[in-house]
Order: C-alpha cells, then sequence, then structure tokens
C-alpha cells in the first residue's frame, strides 16, 4: 500500500496514524454500517476497502484544491457533490474496463456514498489542509478501514462457513470429521459488531491513552 | 474559511452542477459502447456457465458461437414466432405483459458430451433487487442439466451464495415435472436429500433471496410448460 516515502515524518504519520492510533473504525467509530455490511466474506471486504480508499483520497484530494474557493455555508453540499460525483465515475469505469471488478462492488457504490468516513475526513482534514496531505490522510483512512473490515472478516467466514477466501481451509484440514460444526451466527450481522468490540476492547488494553478519562 | 457573498454561492453552485453534469454525462456517453459489450459478453457467459462450460471473458464470445447452436422465440402456447431476436428479449419485461403478447426465447446448444439441450432464461426479484439467471434442459424437457443464477445486490455469503457452484450444482438432475404436472423445484429450508426430484437445500441466512429463487423457477419455467410439454422427446 504504503510507496517508498519521499515525504516527510509529519506526512508519514498522517498516512499510517489511521491504521492504529487514529483508526477510522475503532477509534473514530465511523463507517461502522458498511462494516456490518460486507464483511462476511473476506473478498468483498478487500474490494470494498480498496474502492473506498481510492475513492477517499482522491475526494480529499479535491476537495482540498477547492477549500478556499468553497464557501461556508454550503460546504457539506459541495463535499457530498463531490463524493457522489468520484462514486459513479468510478463505477462507470469499472463497468467498462473491469467488469468482474465492478460485478462484486455493485452492492457497495450506495453504501460507499454514505459512508461516514468519506464526509468525516473531507470535513475534518480536507477543508483545512494542503492538497498532498489531504490525499495521503485518505490514502491512510482507507487503509486503516480496509484493515479491521479485513480482519473481521476473516475471522467471520473461518468461522462462519469454514473457508479462507473461499478456499475450504476447515474441510480440508478434517475437522468437520470429528464433529465440528461451522457456527451460522458468524455470517448473521451482530456478530460484526462482537468483533469490531473485540478489537475495540484489545486495541485499548493495549494502548491506554485511548482510553476517555473518567468525569 | 471567509464568509462569500450569496451572489457568489450561487454562482459557485451553478457552475459546480454544470461541471459535474458534463463530467458524468460525458463518461457515460463515451463508455457506454464498451459497458453494452460487457453486458452482452456476461449474458453469454452466463448462458454458457448453465451448461457446466466456464470461459474467460476473452474467450466467451468463440466458446459461445461453438456451444449455441441456435435460438428462437416462442409464445405462451409454446409455438414458434418468426421475426424476433431471442438474444435481445429480455423476460423481466416480457413477464410483465399480458400473456397473449409474450415472447420467450429459447437457445439451443450441444454439451461437451453430445447431449441436446435447451437453454430457458428466469428472470426474478430477490431480498434487494433483482435475480436472473439460465437453467438448462435435457431433451426430455424434465431434467435439468444445470443452472447458473446471478443477483444485483443480495448480500454477500448470504443471499449472494446463489450465484456459487455448490448451491448451483444442486440442481443438476433435478425434474421439474411429476407424473406429467410441471411442479418446479422447491428451495428447502430443512435441506434436501440428493434423491428428492423437486427440492434443492435452500441457503442459511438467505431465506428471502431463496424464496424469491423459487418463485422464479416456477414463474418463468411455468410459462414454458406448453412448449416444454409439446417438444419432449
Amino acid at each position: 500500500m504504503e510507496k517508498e516515502p519521499i515525504f516527510s515524518s509529519k506526512n508519514f504519520k498522517i498516512l499510517t496514524e489511521p491504521l492504529g492510533k487514529n483508526n477510522p473504525i475503532t477509534v473514530q467509530v465511523l463507517g461502522i454500517c458498511s462494516a456490518l455490511a460486507v464483511t462476511a466474506k473476506i473478498k468483498p471486504a478487500f474490494v470494498m476497502a480498496l474502492s473506498v480508499t481510492i475513492i477517499v483520497a482522491f475526494s480529499n484530494l479535491v476537495v482540498s484544491l477547492m477549500r478556499k474557493s468553497i464557501p461556508g455555508r454550503i460546504r457539506i453540499i459541495v463535499q457530498l457533490t463531490v463524493i457522489a460525483t468520484m462514486v459513479i465515475l468510478v463505477d462507470q469505469l469499472l463497468k467498462a474496463y473491469a467488469f468482474d471488478v465492478s460485478k462484486q462492488l455493485s452492492v457497495f457504490v450506495g453504501l460507499i456514498i454514505t459512508n461516514c468516513i468519506l464526509m468525516g475526513r473531507l470535513e475534518a482534514f480536507a477543508m483545512s489542509r494542503g492538497p498532498w496531505e489531504s490525499f495521503l490522510d485518505g490514502l491512510g483512512n482507507g487503509a486503516g478501514y480496509g484493515l479491521i473490515l479485513i480482519v473481521v472478516a476473516f475471522f467471520r467466514e473461518l468461522l462462519g462457513t469454514g473457508t479462507i477466501l473461499g478456499y475450504p481451509i476447515i474441510e480440508k484440514l478434517g475437522l468437520y470429521s470429528i464433529g465440528y460444526e461451522n457456527n451460522g451466527m458468524m455470517i448473521l450481522p451482530p456478530m460484526a459488531l462482537i468483533f469490531l468490540g473485540i478489537i475495540i476492547w484489545i486495541q485499548r488494553s493495549r494502548d491506554k491513552s485511548l482510553i476517555e478519562k473518567q468525569k | 474559511m471567509k464568509d462569500f457573498s450569496n451572489k457568489y454561492i450561487f454562482i459557485f453552485s451553478i457552475v459546480m452542477v454544470a461541471i459535474v453534469a458534463l463530467v458524468l454525462s460525458l463518461a457515460a456517453t463515451l463508455l457506454k459502447p464498451r459497458q453494452d459489450k460487457n453486458y452482452e459478453i456476461e449474458k453469454k457467459k452466463s448462458m454458457l456457465e448453465s451448461i457446466g462450460i466456464f470461459t474467460e471473458r476473452t474467450e466467451t464470445e468463440k466458446m459461445y458461437d461453438k456451444y449455441i447452436s441456435g435460438s428462437f422465440t416462442v409464445n405462451t402456447s409454446g409455438e414458434i414466432i418468426e421475426g424476433e431476436e431471442p438474444f435481445d428479449i429480455d423476460l423481466g419485461e416480457e413477464l410483465k405483459k399480458g400473456a397473449n403478447d409474450q415472447k420467450l426465447p429459447v437457445f439451443t446448444a450441444v454439451t461437451d458430451d453430445g447431449q441436446e439441450v435447451v437453454i430457458i432464461p428466469v428472470d426474478g426479484t430477490g431480498l434487494w433487487g433483482p435475480i436472473w439467471g439460465y437453467v438448462s434442459l435435457k431433451s426430455d424437457m424434465n431434467t435439468i442439466y444445470g443452472v447458473t443464477f446471478d443477483h444485483q445486490e443480495e448480500t454477500p455469503g448470504l443471499g449472494a451464495e446463489i450465484n456459487t457452484t455448490p448451491f448451483e450444482s444442486q440442481f443438476t438432475g433435478k425434474k421439474l415435472f411429476e407424473n406429467g404436472l410441471f411442479v418446479s423445484i422447491s428451495v428447502l429450508k430443512a435441506g434436501a436429500a440428493p434423491s428428492i426430484d423437486h427440492g434443492v437445500d435452500a441457503i442459511s441466512g438467505g431465506t428471502i433471496t431463496s424464496k424469491g429463487l423459487e418463485k422464479m423457477l416456477k414463474d418463468c419455467l411455468g410459462i414454458y410448460e406448453p412448449y416444454f410439454t409439446a417438444n419432449k422427446k
């Protein structure tokens, strides 16, 4: 994902912080709805992660370039227009040049537009920072989002359907013959929330600075 | 953030909308021919999958010409009607029409093991959106040779399982008729033993999609019933 850095340590931090300390899902708690929907299998989670990364990075870039001329009173509408345009363009291009990917993606196009991470990053970051930083922030947040998605999807697919990327690992290991059964609940959306909870728990117990002060 | 005048805001919005509209319509127009071609290949690819031929997109057209031996259109009484291009008929649209106006496409193919099969399109609704597919029948117009299903927006891991091989392969060998009566194929929640002629296992967590699929088969194959009865061997 990260290219060999020609950027400063500050920019590098912008790119990597969303992967851990400032993760869009587990710390900023954005994009939860789509995390529930697409994590039953690894492959759609990956496609979703990739498309969100591309779209958030480029929307950040465009909004950041326009930021000085966007009137404050209609900025949300402008941001939404940029995101929607970007999503439609990506969708159209995929349909023309990467039809199989677009078939995978079709479900998620609507979800990308409503993904809170996009609006969140545009509003919190791109509206006040330069284009290059914003672009990196978009890449970082997309990757941070994708990381969590893929981790959750890995466990849900493994425990729910007994496969990894469609490969029937449990069957090959012969666990079914000794009485192992797939947990059907794993493929239902609530389990994604429980997994997210566990990830947040682990992350907070390792990094105490994330825990809010008791009032 | 500076405060801008109302006039600026109006002009800004109008210019922005105009640019966006221009970009999007340009993209849509320029990319349309390629997209249409992709849809056509996709359709041919699905048809081939229903007779067990899996192709790469680049190979699809060649294989289609090799395996698909013919196509024609029938009406709801099972008689062939002339002057229609079966490939361009959208079954979903036909289903909305009255029984007398429905035009039903039929495709014939010769499989690798030399069997003559007919390929019938099916079209229905899942949980979130349209589902569709192709069913190929052996020349007795009763035994299923193979099926392929696809969907637009069913949930991955749940309803979307209808287009996976484990689900689709259950249909092979199932029968549409029982003692000459059309009974179609049911999707059974409790599971179906391979010996059951008219049922397959439903998908856990995909009940509504499964039911939609069952209805799709019943509706779409049902209107072909006169054709099947008249042409069985």
